[in-house]
């Protein structure tokens, strides 16, 4: 294609403003996070990464919310695969409808579902403990999931299935030996954006989680930004840790992530 | 639908997905439905109402400028992104980039930061010794502290967050366009905006729709953002949103009902943003 030298320059001129435009509020807070305390004083400040950590206790937030995401991953996926299958690979009675009705938690937003959800686990004595941020996220995870591994497992060949048959695997051998192993890079997808939605999520710690202790990451920064005596600093170095275990996952599978979005987040 | 194996057991495994799902999100989004008929401070015995909460929505000034609010962010984080997204994507199929998959990297990547995170560096930005008072020449303006600018500066942060989603959606989609198309539309006589209205436009279809429901669907349900940059509502109640007045209403001004009644509203307008979208944009479900 022949396209003027204009035409060239311009469109990186274009691309490039975009680029600057994405990255300069990450760049600024990465360079406010090095900046000293006290103004004037010169320097690359680490130590405040250290100081968010321990002073701040964003250790114990990050802590919160790897544990929270640890387990909202691991019962999604596990839950996803079995339901996907069923879904996906055999056919009983009412199935497309179980289904569908599954495929409404695609588009119902959390904030319609938070205030009631307070409510009933609060009558369970559930509040302000880990259950009430994991179980309320795999409710809502598991509706993509089902739904992402469904289109996996219906575009795996039959022949693969049939010969797994003539091994002798059962459905629970053929479903574990066989098509999750072949179904890695739909997993991998699931995973990342599972991860990134739990890892992210706000409203609902903001709603379940009273106390200290149990604040997740996400919940700790609003905390801490809402202080009169914060550190714009140490403020930046807070948003650094909370953002950087998402972005460090997103930049070794971005390939996997943007695929995922993409195609399957029907869920906003 | 393709047809599986008879298998009794698909129940079994269906069932422990269906059970979390029902217990902690279709229950409660029954609950919330019913919830929405009663006036309830959340503490003592709750009123029946019939559809009051839903006509006082109408009525009530806060709940009606929490939605005009949100009809003003549906602009900046949907059409202007997907225009932004539309206009690059063709510029960048013209000429052939070096470099792109950087470039789509980076762009994404407001995507996946976390929105408390996002609010504390454009907080930053909009702050009066920050970056954008420097760059208009504009000295010691609060922005995020003004009610004429509030609802814009959160406006601009949703167009940041989505123009690359946007733009990496149309770029997967022209990618699939055939050579041939173009070569025909430039037989033509086609020029750049003809190529644009001839070709590109209809070919990303699927992907426009995609886009716009993603994003129409977060500015529905923006929270984070103005829940932390414009805290109680933004000046004079300027950035008030329904995700804000549903927590602010059930959690601290005791009006647990109303609440519920504007979440089933967001609900019902998601799902038929959803459903429009889907509509009018043909688009292909799996």
């Amino acid at each position: 294609m022949t396209v003027s030298r204009a035409e060239r320059v311009g469109t990186y001129l274009v691309l490039g403003v975009f680029t600057i435009f994405a990255l300069y509020p990450m760049l600024s807070i990465i360079f406010t996070a090095l900046r000293p305390e006290v103004a004037g004083r010169g320097g690359i400040h680490w130590e405040n990464f250290g100081r968010a950590w321990s002073e701040a206790r964003f250790g114990s937030y990050l802590f919160s919310s790897l544990i929270v995401s640890v387990s909202v991953v691991a019962i999604t996926v596990v839950l996803s695969v079995l339901a996907a299958y069923a879904f996906g690979t055999m056919s009983f009675r009412g199935r497309d409808a179980l289904f569908y009705l599954l495929l409404l938690g695609l588009t119902v937003p959390s904030e319609a579902v938070v205030v009631p959800l307070y409510y009933d686990l609060r009558d369970l004595g559930l509040t302000d403990t880990y259950a009430s941020l994991i179980l309320p996220q795999v409710a809502q995870s598991v509706a993509f999931g089902a739904f992402w591994m469904r289109t996996y497992f219906r575009s795996t060949s039959r022949s693969v299935v049939e010969a797994a048959r003539l091994d002798g695997a059962g459905h629970w051998q053929t479903l574990w030996r066989v098509l999750v192993p072949m179904g890695r890079p739909a997993l991998v997808t699931l995973i990342v954006l599972v991860f990134m939605w739990t890892w992210n999520e706000f409203l609902l710690a903001r709603v379940m989680i009273t106390g200290e202790a149990l604040r997740t990451a996400p919940l700790g920064l609003q905390f801490f930004s809402g202080r009169s005596d914060t550190s714009v600093p140490l403020l930046a170095a807070a948003s650094v840790l909370v953002a950087l275990p998402v972005v460090v996952v997103y930049l070794f599978l971005q390939r996997h992530f943007i695929r995922g979005m993409v195609d399957g987040a029907v869920k906003g | 639908m393709a047809v599986g194996e008879p298998r009794r057991v698909g129940y079994l495994y269906a069932l422990p997905a269906l059970l979390v799902y029902a217990a902690f999100l279709l229950f409660p989004l029954l609950h919330s439905g019913w919830l929405s008929l009663f006036k309830w401070d959340g503490l003592s015995l709750g009123t029946f109402t019939g559809f009051s909460n839903y006509g006082d929505m109408f009525a009530e000034e806060g709940a009606l400028a929490a939605f005009g609010h949100v009809a003003v962010l549906i602009l900046f984080f949907s059409v202007v992104p997907v225009c932004i997204g539309l206009v690059l994507a063709t510029a960048l199929h013209r000429v052939r980039v070096r470099g792109l998959p950087f470039f789509r990297t980076v762009l994404f990547l407001p995507q996946v930061i976390a929105m408390v995170v996002v609010a504390v560096a454009w907080q930053r930005i909009f702050a009066p010794d920050g970056a954008l008072n420097f760059v208009l020449g504009t000295e010691g303006k609060a922005w995020l502290g003004d009610s004429s600018t509030a609802l814009l500066a959160v406006g601009i942060v949703g167009t940041w967050v989505q123009t690359g989603l946007a733009m990496v959606l149309f770029l997967g989609g022209i990618g699939k366009v055939s050579a041939d198309l173009f070569d025909a539309a430039r037989l033509d006589g086609a020029g750049p905006a003809g190529e644009f209205r001839s070709v590109i436009l209809p070919a990303l279809r699927g992907e426009i729709g995609v886009a716009l429901t993603l994003t129409v669907i977060a500015a529905l349900r923006t929270f984070d953002l103005v829940y932390m940059m414009t805290p109680l509502g933004g000046p004079g109640g300027s950035t008030t949103v329904p995700a804000y007045e549903i927590y602010q209403r059930a959690f601290h001004t005791g009006q647990v009902g109303s609440a519920a009644a504007i979440g089933v509203v967001i609900t019902v307008l998601a799902f038929l943003v959803t459903y429009v979208i889907t509509r009018v944009t043909g688009r292909e479900r799996g």
